[in-house]
């Protein structure tokens, strides 16, 4: 090939570099393996993985839920996996319906009128949300509870801080767990939006209709985050309780939490700030003989088009886990995703009822849970959780020492469908 | 050429899921519950509970599901199928041993925030890779954490921001310039304003090549904060000045950042870091093949250099006394860009890959992919014209003036090369070339495919002297013909309804 093109060598190719880029060595990288080394390879580093083995009640924003085996059966299909973004709509009509799939599930689910094809995960979209609401109410501040995910918080201030938005804070209810009514009367005329996280981090669920009241009563969006997206079975959706902006984390609909990505962002809001919405959109459209079809619209809002005025600067997102999500929420259906809510919310209550009734111990708010909860146990839970984990076998939960001040003996616990009655009486008996 | 479209044919004409729902049916089952179960409105109280009773999901069975998903995915093109020629996007060969590993049941089973002290596996998987795309670019602090090209760019011009905001204090108020060229992708400029920067566009010469007379101008102007280049650049040409460039926005004060987006030009033959670049993402889901997925999930590493490593977002992976742990106090860093470490699944991919390839392999793909792109310009360039001399690195870029001539535009050449069973090329990327195509081949395909591809656009050219309405109309051999965009933006229907069509239609 390199003679019926004229070249001599390999090395003729690059001679539009300069001689003094060149790499002149080899790479200090591995020899070539075979696959059944890499297999070895990978296998041995999943093996230092002790914590995947444990029986666990990590929740924290990434959960451990089960998948139909159609989920990951299908999202290996060719078609779907090796296939680019769908720029080009006679040949990508697949990946079209099934976002147009994905945006209506995600506008049911959180009670919204538009939804977009996925963002990153659920902290980059709520980073998102606070940007639109900048534009939207062309307001500064954003009021953000404290019990939103952490990590998510740090997320957002990262986004925010080179432009003119200034995010605050709202303290929590020592008693009840929620957003601090207090804190609340922040919210003024310079207020874009208020940001409340339900269940929040704390496992709690937020009285969303009074907080959008008071949100929309200032001129402000309410921003309601979901981690945990299968409470979405049970719960009233935020667009029902007045949400404008809803970001969730999908992971909880058939996505494996491999250490905390891939995962997939929902980004969801009324149909007035649609062309304020960062993403693509999948949307109807015919051809010349009537045919329905798919195909990306609204793109004057995007980069491509509109460079450093865009609505945000992404490109990629998530696709192949938005079809993951996709195939789990029509797998598990209108029954499925309300059944799996309830067995999550029915465990953790059992879970939760069963800690509290050990001497010393007990569960820190009284607000409502779905299927986390905080317990407060008679002694530093970084020594309890330390313990439970290398003589049990079991990952009890995630120590709120690290995220919240005066909380040492507090731990997050999570308990869904796919722990078993056995498995919570045995965190109950190791923990007493 | 007329086909006749059959109309009536399940796998063309499958519904959407809402409109297959039938009321009672299930796809699913749950284990019974084994706890006692407490009573509804203590579990949950009323006021907090839906009462739509999630009506319009759907409901359908498992096969349901499986003949949805699977007649739908007939209707992609995948790179499976064959070339798929998508300039900038690096469309090769997604190994199906990369996807084999990355569902061992000790990385998808695992939690990110189980203790560092259990997650060993998962935090040396990342350190290698970090180590491995140190030496591949040449520049050694190395963050895994961006989701995609254009997060892994955010999170670049985010730590060119916060070197300069150190290093000059409230003086950095005054160097808020972002340069970049009139070649860029559209997430340059987008990504740069998070950061706070003004974007100044540099011209490209009439070659190809950024505009060295106009870039010494922009600098003398003042004010730069950086540079954001891709090299090889959109067109596919090897900036020759690179140093030059490098050592003009150093002078002036600024940084320089690299889109590497086209690294699979590069692997193993040039490194960033010794070009004079500063910090550069790559994109796992292009150069490492990790799988596009229909648009994502990515991956955007970015790598820079030892002074500007302390900026690199929270947490990273260190290496300590034999461990491996998570770095968080680092004072100087841009902060967390993405809850947790990044798309880890892709991470594995991408190291299997590395992996496979080697050391000789990594540099074998990428003299194929050159050579590849460099086989079809010499046999494209009579019948297209070829805007630029100089040589083409992994992807060539052509435009239609030849074919414009007869009415032929880009979009309708890219159309109809769908009836000759190739994906189109990218079209009208990037924007200083009229009408372009951006034909990227990569290494994933052999001289076979390479003279089928040629021979399908030598034959487009030819039809388009012949019978450009053949052309103009295509494609001819897919389930839909081309859609209405204009009228699909004008009033847009982005959801299903029970009535949306009378909507969709009225628009």
């Amino acid at each position: 090939m390199l003679g019926a093109i004229g070249l001599a060598s390999a090395d003729e190719l690059f001679r539009s570099i300069p001689e003094d880029v060149l790499l002149a060595r080899k790479l200090e990288v591995t020899r070539p393996l075979a696959e059944n080394e890499v297999i070895t390879s990978m296998e041995t580093f999943a093996a230092k993985n002790e914590a995947a083995v444990k029986t666990s009640f990590l929740g924290g924003g990434v959960y451990s839920h089960f998948s139909p085996t159609v989920v990951d059966h299908l999202i290996q299909r060719s078609e779907f996996f090796t296939s680019y973004t769908p720029y080009q709509p006679e040949v990508t009509q697949g990946t079209l319906q099934y976002i147009f799939e994905f945006q209506t599930l995600v506008c049911q689910l959180t009670g919204m009128e538009v939804a977009n094809a996925s963002m990153y995960d659920g902290s980059t979209a709520m980073a998102e949300a606070f940007l639109m609401a900048h534009r939207v109410t062309r307001r500064d501040k954003v009021l953000v509870a404290e019990t939103v995910h952490p990590e998510y918080l740090e997320v957002a201030e990262t986004y925010t801080q080179h432009g003119e938005m200034q995010l605050e804070t709202i303290g929590f209810d020592h008693e009840t767990g929620c957003v601090a009514t207090e804190g609340l009367a922040k919210i003024d005329k310079d207020t874009a939006a208020l940001v409340i996280q339900s269940p929040n981090f704390f496992g709690c669920v937020e009285r969303l209709n009074d907080l959008a009241d008071m949100a929309h009563e200032a001129g402000a969006l309410l921003i309601v985050v979901v981690t945990e997206a299968v409470s979405f079975g049970m719960l009233k959706s935020p667009g029902e309780c007045g949400a404008d902006i809803v970001v969730a984390e999908g992971q909880s609909f058939g996505v494996p939490m491999s250490f905390g990505g891939p995962h997939v962002g929902m980004f969801a809001c009324r149909q007035k700030y649609v062309r304020q919405m960062p993403g693509r959109l999948a949307g109807v459209a015919y051809d010349k003989d009537g045919n329905r079809g798919f195909v990306l619209t609204l793109a004057t809002r995007e980069q491509h088009i509109r460079r450093d005025k865009a609505t945000s600067n992404i490109c990629t997102n998530q696709g192949l886990i938005a079809l993951a999500a996709t195939i789990y929420m029509e797998t598990m259906g209108r029954r499925g995703l309300q059944e799996v809510a309830y067995h999550n919310a029915q465990k953790a209550a059992y879970a939760a009822k069963r800690i509290a009734e050990l001497d010393g111990f007990s569960i820190a708010f009284s607000a409502p849970f779905f299927n986390e909860f905080v317990v407060t146990a008679p002694s530093p839970a970084k020594d309890i959780l330390r313990r439970l984990s290398s003589e049990k076998d079991i990952l009890g939960g995630i120590a709120l020492s690290g995220y919240y001040k005066g909380r040492e003996n507090d731990f997050l616990v999570c308990v869904t469908e796919t722990n078993t009655r056995e498995q919570i009486d045995k965190l109950v008996a190791a923990l007493g | 050429m007329s086909i006749t479209k059959v109309t009536q044919h399940p796998t063309q004409n499958e519904a959407l899921i809402f409109e297959r729902s039938q009321t009672g049916r299930v796809g699913y089952r749950l284990p019974q519950l084994d706890v006692e179960e407490t009573p509804a409105d203590d579990l949950m109280p009323a006021e907090f509970r839906r009462t739509d009773d999630l009506e319009g999901v759907p409901e359908v069975s498992e096969v349901d599901v499986i003949r949805h998903f699977t007649r739908m995915s007939t209707w992609n093109f995948s790179i499976d199928l064959g070339m798929y020629p998508l300039g900038s996007c690096t469309m090769k060969y997604n190994s199906r041993l990369n996807e084999k590993v990355a569902r061992i049941a000790g990385f998808l089973n695992h939690h990110p925030l189980a203790p560092e002290d259990e997650s060993q596996g998962g935090l040396e998987l990342m350190y290698r890779l970090q180590e491995d795309l140190a030496e591949i670019t040449g520049l050694p602090g190395v963050t895994l954490q961006p989701a995609a090209g254009a997060h892994g760019e955010m999170t670049g011009v985010m730590i060119i921001r916060a070197v300069l905001d150190k290093r000059e204090g409230e003086a950095s108020k005054q160097r808020r310039v972002m340069l970049v060229p009139d070649s860029a992708h559209g997430t340059n400029p987008a990504s740069a304003k998070l950061a706070g920067f003004t974007v100044k566009t540099i011209r490209s010469t009439p070659d190809g090549f950024t505009d060295m007379d106009h870039l010494y101008e922009l600098c003398g102007e003042g004010g730069i904060a950086g540079l954001m280049l891709t090299n090889p650049s959109t067109v596919g040409i090897f900036e020759k000045n690179i140093r030059e460039i490098c050592d003009a926005i150093h002078d002036a004060g600024g940084l320089v950042y690299m889109d590497g987006a086209n690294m699979n030009a590069l692997v193993g033959v040039a490194r960033p870091g010794d070009m004079g670049v500063d910090v550069i993402h790559l994109n796992l889901h292009k150069t490492f093949s990790t799988p596009h997925g229909g648009g994502g999930p990515g991956c955007g590493p970015c790598c820079c250099t030892v002074e500007l490593e302390p900026f690199l977002p929270t947490p990273k992976v260190v290496r300590e006394n034999g461990g491996y742990r998570l770095e968080y106090d680092r004072p100087d860093s841009i902060g967390r860009v993405k809850a947790f470490f990044g798309n880890f699944g892709m991470m594995v991919r991408a190291l299997a890959y590395i992996q496979t390839h080697g050391d000789t392999g990594l540099r074998e793909a990428t003299e194929a992919a050159v050579l590849n792109a460099r086989y079809i310009a010499h046999y494209l360039e009579k019948d297209f014209e070829k805007p630029f001399e100089a040589d083409t690195m992994h992807e060539v870029i052509l435009s239609h003036k030849k074919q414009a001539r007869k009415g032929v535009h880009t979009l309708d050449i890219g159309k109809r090369l769908i009836d000759y069973g190739f994906h189109p090329m990218t079209v009208y990327f990037p924007l200083i070339v009229d009408g372009a195509m951006l034909i990227e081949p990569t290494e994933s395909v052999g001289r076979q495919e390479l003279d089928a591809f040629v021979d399908a656009m030598k034959s487009i050219a030819k039809e388009t002297v012949e019978d450009p309405d053949l052309v103009i109309n295509a494609p001819h051999t897919t389930r839909i013909g081309r859609l209405d965009e204009a009228t699909a933006a004008r009033k847009p229907v982005l959801r299903w309804s029970p009535d949306m069509e009378s909507t969709a239609k009225s628009a």
